[in-house]
């Protein structure tokens, strides 16, 4: 049975319809990328997969219950924001809020607990700077902080969105490389928003792409390709192959496409 | 002379009341100063200081005025739920009409200008015994409030994001921290006065962030130098009879540069000590 299934839903802000009709099905241990300009809905896509977003139209199921309901654990990454330098918090505790962040009253002293930590600041490699103050690490350090904090609670999904903005080539290339060990190791699916696919071009198992008013979704040889993005974006578009890496030319957003740093605002 | 102030009722009843307004200060300080909030602590003051100032004008007892101003300012503040520079200007714009209302009472008001005195700059050996058990309930009220709400409230606070995915209701919490932020600021504009509350609730916070990154030692830090300030402020001025709120606005200013100090020494060191600068904190 597949983990997450996503059936005709539609998103409209006032007029604008950012998607509809949009359905697929996620398996256990698969990695799906959404790729896609800015504007076409990507983050809010994984705003409804988390419960924040009630769509115009439609449905989703995580194991067999709606993400509003939050019957499970679902690991989200979020686009970058870099913590306030003075910030009152150490890596561990950040880590630790995805364990019991949300309950009521503090946090006790729990061996059971600091060892889920400890595993989960383990197995993204931070375990040097658990102690150290948020604030004060560098952008990669802080994300693989983030990435522990998604993995802590034992998630049945996870939701990265943008994780490899402002990351240079060898921490993108650890994010990555964390996803990809997880839903091998633990089975857990993945969805990875991403403005650039070549990162995880090597490791993703489906693409869904977002246009505008348009989506596809399929493995990146049937949609990543001239045939498909020019049917898309209902214009003359070019996908190359560049070495082992792909090169999209001619879309109407060109100039946005590659823009780091973009806000998704909706 | 010292030792005859000592022995003294009122004596005992300020150092209690300054004790329970510094622990509950300080407590909620943290999390004043970890969303950003000393503006706001500002507002929610002066406002009081409107509200006592209408209380004297209608006749009424001028805490009540200083309660209702400072919560009505709160539970405004917090269903706005605004953020970074649209929160400041809002809070800009309320706070300076609040003001303009403030003089109007002032002008109203027939009775001592000692009163009005009192509010802006406290007046802590003036507190009776009845007021003391005042200070207590909403002090315990705040303090259950923050223990219930503690973990949300943080995890809100320092990373909104994650915990909305998570559930935590941002809104009602920031509402409750606006709330609970006005009782306490009732409280503290009693002992130290409506100008002089951020420095009870604000600079020992602030301290305590530069000298941890552990976030139950930092309340306990800020709760301790909030407290150190109050006491130690009322005794200085037994002995020496300049104003308290000089004391303990001069004791909680100096803890503060003092932690400074201690961060920017401490940062020095690491740096010399350790190369390369990426394992600065890997070392510890």
């Amino acid at each position: 049975m597949s983990v997450v299934t996503v059936d005709d839903l539609a998103l409209r802000f006032g007029e604008r319809t950012l998607f509809e009709g949009l359905g697929f099905e996620l398996e256990r241990g698969e990695l799906l990328s959404v790729l896609g300009p800015n504007g076409t809905g990507k983050t809010s896509l994984i705003r409804v997969l988390l419960g924040l977003l009630q769509p115009s139209a439609g449905r989703v199921v995580v194991e067999g219950c709606p993400p509003r309901e939050r019957c499970h654990r679902i690991g989200y990454v979020p686009q970058q924001r870099i913590f306030d330098r003075d910030v009152v918090l150490r890596g561990r505790d950040l880590v630790r809020f995805g364990l019991d962040g949300h309950r009521w009253g503090f946090a006790r002293l729990d061996g059971e607990a600091t060892a889920q930590v400890d595993a989960a600041l383990a197995e993204v490699g931070a375990s040097a700077y658990a102690d150290a103050p948020v604030g004060r690490l560098s952008g990669g350090e802080q994300q693989r902080l983030r990435m522990a904090q998604a993995l802590v609670a034992d998630p049945v999904l996870i939701l990265a969105d943008e994780p490899l903005l402002s990351l240079d080539l060898a921490q993108q290339r650890a994010v990555v490389d964390l996803l990809d060990a997880r839903r091998r190791r633990a089975g857990t699916p993945v969805v990875f928003v991403t403005h650039d696919i070549n990162p995880v071009l090597h490791t993703v198992d489906r693409v869904l792409y977002l246009a505008p008013g348009s989506w596809a979704i399929g493995t990146p040889d049937e949609v990543l390709t001239s045939d498909t993005l020019s049917r898309l974006y209902d214009t003359d578009v070019d996908v190359l192959r560049v070495r082992d890496r792909v090169v999209v030319v001619g879309t109407p957003d060109d100039q946005h496409v590659h823009h780091v740093g973009e806000e998704h605002v909706h | 002379m010292f030792g005859q102030l000592l022995a003294q009722h009122f004596v005992h009843t300020a150092l209690w009341a300054g004790a329970v307004v510094a622990i509950v200060s300080g407590a909620i300080g943290v999390f004043v100063v970890s969303r950003g909030m000393s503006f706001a602590v500002h507002a929610i003051s002066e406002l009081g200081f409107t509200g006592a100032a209408g209380a004297l004008v209608v006749g009424i007892d001028p805490v009540l005025g200083i309660l209702g101003g400072s919560l009505l300012v709160g539970l405004v503040l917090g269903l706005l739920s605004l953020r970074g520079r649209e929160r400041d200007s809002a809070i800009g714009a309320v706070l300076a009409f609040g003001l303009g209302v403030g003089v109007l009472f002032l002008s109203l008001y027939q009775g001592y200008a000692t009163e009005a005195t009192n509010l802006l700059f406290g007046s802590i050996v003036g507190v009776s015994d009845g007021q003391l058990r005042d200070l207590v309930i909403v002090g315990g009220i705040v303090l259950v409030g923050l223990a219930v709400l503690y973990r949300p409230l943080f995890f809100s606070s320092v990373d909104p994001e994650i915990a909305a995915a998570r559930g935590v209701p941002l809104r009602a919490l920031s509402v409750a921290i606006f709330l609970l932020l006005g009782l306490t600021t009732a409280e503290a504009i009693q002992v130290v006065g409506v100008l002089l509350v951020l420095t009870l609730v604000i600079t020992p916070a602030a301290a305590a962030q530069r000298l941890t990154a552990r976030p139950g030692l930092a309340l306990v830090l800020s709760v301790a130098i909030a407290l150190g300030s109050t006491e130690g402020g009322i005794l200085l001025s037994l002995e020496k009879s300049w104003p308290t709120s000089f004391f303990i606005t001069t004791l909680s200013f100096a803890a503060y540069v003092a932690a400074r100090i201690y961060d920017w020494s401490r940062g020095r060191q690491k740096r010399l000590s350790s190369s390369p600068p990426r394992r600065l904190w890997a070392v510890r």
